[in-house]
């Protein structure tokens, strides 16, 4: 079956880093819910472009962090910080399509 | 090294934001060695930098520094700022000041006061662009002459050596401009000699304050315990806790890689980093290490001007027109074309379709019964800005569309006026790093007793 990643993690935050780029946090709630995550390897920069309509060069980074069960992806925004017709000057509101991004889960 | 453990006390991840009185006190009583926060950022966004105003509000300000102060004069141990008045430029550093004073005057407090400028020469940095000193950061573009000239106010990251000049010249309190947010946090203790990466990554916990720990809500104090080979982590409300998790998720918080956060003359590196749970309310941790750079690197904010905003809130609740949405505001952008053919940008955020998201918005349909509309007018002068959006607005509320029942007005305004003037508006075009033969170079320090 199908989970989405908010459903599995704990927390699905998006921020800015910076004016200009847009960082994505998954922390999952304990290692093995983090390991099983892991393991799918569900997460490329070609699946966070099609999320969210934006090139995959423009997603410069997918990184583990065991030490926090996290996930984090950091892209590019499409206007800087508070830029003419940007619409989030904290990128606060961005992390939707990845929250509701299903991956391959039995729940156990 | 002279100590063997050093404590600082963060009061708040961001000074005006509300110190909990319980938490200050509780604080207190671990006999800091400092209290010391943070007070700027660029994520509010441009225009504080640009306008030279705060984003807090004075009287929070003046609550929470008054706070600080009291705690500071009884025990008798320093304050350090950072990024003081949020954007950290001139006139940031000069509100601080006038309400750092007032306080004073008010209760008869004295100190010994360093305040530290961060504002960036224009005519230095050009001479600095010429010999090839700069780089974009997170950005294509190299900064350039004209780009600095555009600039309305360019400001400088200070790192520790600053802080840790102004200690070495006796100061009880430092205010500084534009600071590396850890860095006020860090300077006690690493002026004291303790192990550089770790000073550093305690103050990238810190200088969030409470929101290293659990439950994460509100604003609130933490404590930072400085050892030889590590340091702990407590939040003083006695209602929280910091857990491997809150510690090791913070240091993700606002960061591009968390195994790796430059700062001005290199770098931490976390890959062997160990959070360790110690008790149920303190986290330690071991293993950062500190990268020395190469060459000494400060980070530039700066902003240029971008116009005038005028704006217009309306709602839409009609099926017929929601359902054609797009053609209409390029109807009503053909109509303002007609009188206004250029000279200004013309930008509809619509609520309900991609009003949050904009381009990266992934539903493409409308999905609501109703949506919100802001009509923004951004031009080189006011009046412009504010003849483009009426015109706008009244073409908004007119125009007819294929299938229009609702002959007597499209839109729904909420307030009267309709239209409300934004003022200035303010761009980033400086983010950028300098290399720096001396830390201490654009960063003077003055003393003055209060």
């Amino acid at each position: 079956m199908r989970r989405t990643i908010g459903e599995i993690a704990a927390f699905v935050t998006s921020k800015n880093a910076g004016p200009f780029l847009l960082t994505l946090d998954i922390v999952f709630p304990d290692r093995a819910t983090y390991e099983r995550f892991k393991a799918l390897k569900a997460l490329d920069r070609v699946t966070i472009a099609g999320l969210y309509g934006i090139m995959a060069e423009d997603v410069l980074k997918i990184i583990e962090f065991d030490p926090a069960y996290a996930v984090k992806i950091t892209m590019r925004r499409p206007l800087g910080s508070g830029a003419l017709g940007e619409s989030d000057v904290y990128g606060a509101q961005q992390h939707v399509p990845l929250m509701e991004h299903a991956v391959a889960w039995e729940d156990t | 090294m002279n100590a063997t453990r050093m404590t600082i006390l963060a009061p708040e991840g961001m000074l005006g934001y509300g110190i909990p009185v319980r938490s200050m006190a509780e604080g207190m009583k671990r006999n800091p060695d400092a209290i010391a926060v943070d007070a700027g950022s660029t994520d509010p966004g441009p225009y504080y930098l640009g306008a030279g105003v705060p984003f807090t509000n004075r009287r929070a300000f003046k609550r929470d520094l008054g706070m600080i102060l009291d705690a500071a004069r009884e025990r008798r141990v320093p304050v350090l700022i950072g990024s003081a008045g949020g954007g950290g430029g001139t006139p940031h550093l000069q509100w601080t000041l006038e309400v750092y004073r007032e306080i004073c005057r008010e209760r008869g407090y004295h100190f010994r006061t360093a305040v530290i400028g961060a504002e960036v020469d224009k005519g230095w940095l050009k001479q600095q662009i010429a010999r090839g000193r700069t780089s974009p950061l997170d950005l294509d573009a190299p900064l350039t002459h004209a780009e600095v000239d555009r600039s309305v106010r360019i400001v400088a990251q200070m790192g520790y050596e600053p802080f840790m000049r102004a200690l070495d010249m006796g100061a009880e309190v430092v205010i500084a401009g534009r600071a590396y947010d850890p860095a006020p946090i860090g300077a006690l203790p690493m002026r004291a000699g303790f192990d550089t990466g770790l000073v550093i990554h305690m103050g990238k916990i810190l200088e969030c304050g409470g929101a290293a720990a659990y439950p994460r809500h509100g604003s609130d104090s933490l404590l930072g315990f400085m050892e030889e080979d590590a340091f702990v982590v407590e939040p003083p409300n006695p209602d929280k806790v910091c857990t491997v998790a809150s510690v090791a998720a913070h240091t993700l918080y606002e960061k591009p890689d968390p195994y790796l956060l430059h700062l001005p003359g290199g770098a931490i590196d976390l890959s062997q980093t160990v959070f360790e749970q110690i008790n149920p309310r303190q986290v330690r941790v071991t293993g950062t290490r500190w990268v020395k750079a190469p060459a000494y690197t400060l980070k530039l904010e700066g902003v240029r001007r971008a116009g005038y905003r005028t704006l217009a809130i309306a709602g839409v609740r009609d099926p017929v027109l929601i359902s054609q949405i797009d053609a209409y505001l390029e109807n009503i952008r053909q109509r303002v074309a007609e009188t206004y053919p250029d000279g200004y940008r013309l930008i509809f955020h619509v609520y309900g379709r991609d009003g949050v998201m904009g381009r990266l918005e992934p539903v493409k349909e409308i999905r609501s019964h109703e949506v919100g509309l802001i009509i923004e007018v951004i031009a080189d002068d006011p009046d412009t800005s504010a003849a483009v959006l009426a015109l706008a607005r009244s073409a908004g509320l007119h125009v007819t569309y294929p299938g229009r029942k609702a002959i007597a007005g499209n839109l729904a305004f909420p307030f009267s006026p309709s239209d409300i003037k934004a003022g200035e508006v303010f761009e980033f075009n400086v983010h950028h790093l300098v290399v720096v033969d001396d830390p201490l170079e654009l960063f003077p320090i003055e003393i003055e007793e209060t």
